[in-house]
């Protein structure tokens, strides 16, 4: 599994902030094309881990590597641009513009065309096709001419995933991209997702255990900022350490740190 | 079937940078105060005011554009700014003493406010863009007051309190000269103002447009998508600060008289009133603003000229309270329950 297809790892990070430990000594690899998930109490350091590969925090110790290069020190916005992308556990989106607006302003950010003033949006063909074509990938193209606050909840955190595949990621960290939504939508959420190019790499958080072991080919488990265990689901499943740590206190509500 | 839908989005798109038919009635209307009172019907005659009012209007124009130029970066950018005379007033002072020491023509001295006052924008904008909320609204407030007291002391050039001497008015094009009735004058500045709108409506309706409308509405996004958020805010700015010099510029042009008063704080508040007052992030809102502010301050410092602000403050209440989104945002509402209903 850690051989070279390896598209995104994290070796020895680690992280505090003051004597809370949030990330310990985490060893981390995601192959290309896979489709992991990081399970883990409230509190156990998953967004943070997110924070940590995206650059919006600086590990203590410890490297980051995107396709075998060293991203450690990368600033965030360069790391977008070599294609680790993320969406956010909260609605992260623009209110005001409609999606098609908002996926082909991402798609121009994303082609260098983001800073011409003087030419109309309507001119952009290319970009709006492709935004056109992601939003129809993710069944919002019924609503694409609709400004976002007026959208559905479950549409907004569609949204959210269409803003990040406009960037053409390489790996895409879901945080929570259920949280919120009610269960028999986030299975037909959950269906979308792994309905994207097998090429993309994915690494999601979600609580619903279910969905989990269903959408996942690896499980991560995350407690007080180390990792547990990891492994495939049913190895994940049977595990005692598991069940008394995570499962065995029953299920929990979707806030979390 | 999969060709069919872009083109539906293409044609959305461009829907939305369409001119409206009241636009281009609102444009044709602002010719009308140059039609002679002898070329209407006679019944009309007595109530033809407006070529007695041609500098009002001219100056209504010249605040239309200094407004568009704040919304570019409050409206559309989301950047707030309490010190946008600075760029007015540099503007206003360029164009000044250029024709004082050096050329008088008006649309030459134009090009030279704009690019100083875009520079001085671009310079400043290193510093200004680092802050959000509250300490940028007093960082801007700053350098505002900055400008201003160094043309106050600097009055070996500017005059000082005295208000700048010496201001020469060139021909436009060599040919046209401004006329003591201000005709020319406000041709002049309702072309520039035309002018400079159609490069601020072709900024809104771009992929920069949308990208620096993607940082008013989620700054923290548009980083995660990888977008060069304080590049974009300072080109955004920059463009504003030049236009806010266009519209100084032209003041001084059209009055050939620039005083402190361009550099105030007052300018810098009532801009932003009035953007407030009209509707912001929509540039029409900007040209709505300035309208009733100008004539409200026309008829209301007539009558009383000490208390006029007060009914500019109670203005100023009922419309942030009742229509948060101005006077254009309130009557785009209506408009939309009318149809809809």
């Amino acid at each position: 599994m850690n051989d070279a297809a390896t598209v995104l790892s994290a070796s020895g990070v680690n992280k505090s902030f003051g004597s809370l430990v949030v990330a310990n000594n985490i060893e981390f690899n995601l192959p290309t094309g896979q489709r992991h998930a990081l399970i883990g109490p409230n509190g156990a350091g998953k967004t943070t881990f997110i924070n940590l590969l995206t650059g919006m925090l600086q590990p203590d110790s410890g490297a980051i590597r995107l396709a075998g290069e060293d991203i450690t020190n990368t600033p965030p916005a360069v790391r977008v641009k070599r294609g680790l992308v993320r969406t956010f556990q909260i609605n992260t989106l623009f209110p005001q513009l409609t999606p098609i607006e908002a996926v082909t302003m991402a798609v121009c950010e994303r082609r260098g065309e983001a800073t011409t003033w003087w030419r109309g949006l309507s001119h952009y063909h290319e970009a709006i096709a492709e935004a056109d074509q992601i939003l129809t990938s993710l069944r919002l193209d019924k609503v694409a001419t609709r400004t976002t606050r007026e959208l559905a909840y479950g549409q907004q955190r569609l949204l959210e995933i269409a803003l990040a595949l406009a960037t053409k990621p390489k790996v895409l960290l879901l945080d929570e991209p259920a949280a919120g939504v009610p269960k028999d939508e986030s299975e037909d959420l959950f269906e979308v997702i792994a309905g994207l190019s097998s090429d993309l790499s994915i690494l999601f958080i979600e609580h619903d255990m279910d969905i989990v072991f269903r959408f996942a080919s690896h499980i991560i488990v995350l407690v007080s900022g180390a990792i547990l265990v990891q492994g495939p689901p049913a190895e994940i499943a049977a595990n005692p350490l598991v069940r008394e740590v995570y499962l065995g206190k029953g299920r929990h509500g979707h806030a979390h740190s | 079937m999969a060709e069919a839908a872009p083109r539906g989005m293409t044609d959305w798109i461009a829907s939305r940078a369409r001119w409206r038919i009241g636009e281009i009635v609102f444009w044709l209307a602002c010719l009308l105060p140059l039609l002679p009172a002898q070329y209407l019907p006679s019944f009309l005659q007595p109530f033809w005011i407006f070529d007695r009012y041609l500098q009002l209007l001219s100056q209504i124009a010249i605040t239309a554009l200094f407004a568009i130029s704040l919304d570019l970066i409050l409206g559309y950018a989301g950047v707030v700014s309490l010190g946008h005379a600075a760029f007015f007033g540099l503007g206003a002072y360029a164009a000044g003493l250029i024709s004082k020491f050096w050329f008088t023509d008006p649309l030459l001295g134009l090009l030279c406010s704009a690019l100083l006052a875009g520079a001085l924008g671009y310079i400043s904008s290193f510093v200004i863009l680092r802050f959000h909320g509250l300490a940028l609204i007093m960082i801007t407030l700053g350098l505002g007051q900055l400008l201003a007291e160094a043309a106050n002391s600097a009055s070996w050039l500017t005059g000082g309190a005295d208000a700048l001497q010496g201001i020469r008015a060139g021909k436009i094009f060599g040919v046209f000269e401004f006329d003591i009735y201000g005709q020319t004058a406000y041709i002049y500045a309702l072309v520039v103002t035309f002018l400079v709108f159609l490069v601020a409506r072709r900024i809104t309706n771009s992929p920069f447009g949308m990208s620096i409308r993607g940082i008013r509405d989620n700054s923290r996004r548009m980083l995660a998508i990888g977008a060069p958020n304080q590049q974009h805010l300072r080109r955004v700015f920059t463009i504003a600060a030049a236009m806010a010099g266009v519209a100084g510029a032209l003041l001084t042009q059209t009055t050939q008289t620039c005083s402190l008063e361009t550099l105030n704080f007052q300018r810098s508040a009532d801009v932003l009133v009035i953007l407030i007052l009209g509707g912001v992030g929509r540039l029409y809102g900007a040209m709505a603003g300035a309208i009733i502010y100008m004539i409200a301050r026309d008829i209301f410092s007539d009558v009383n000229p000490q208390y006029w602000y007060f009914w500019i403050g109670l203005l100023l209440i009922a419309v942030v309270r009742y229509m948060p989104d101005g006077l254009l945002g309130g009557l785009s509402f209506l408009g939309s329950k009318l149809r809809r209903s």
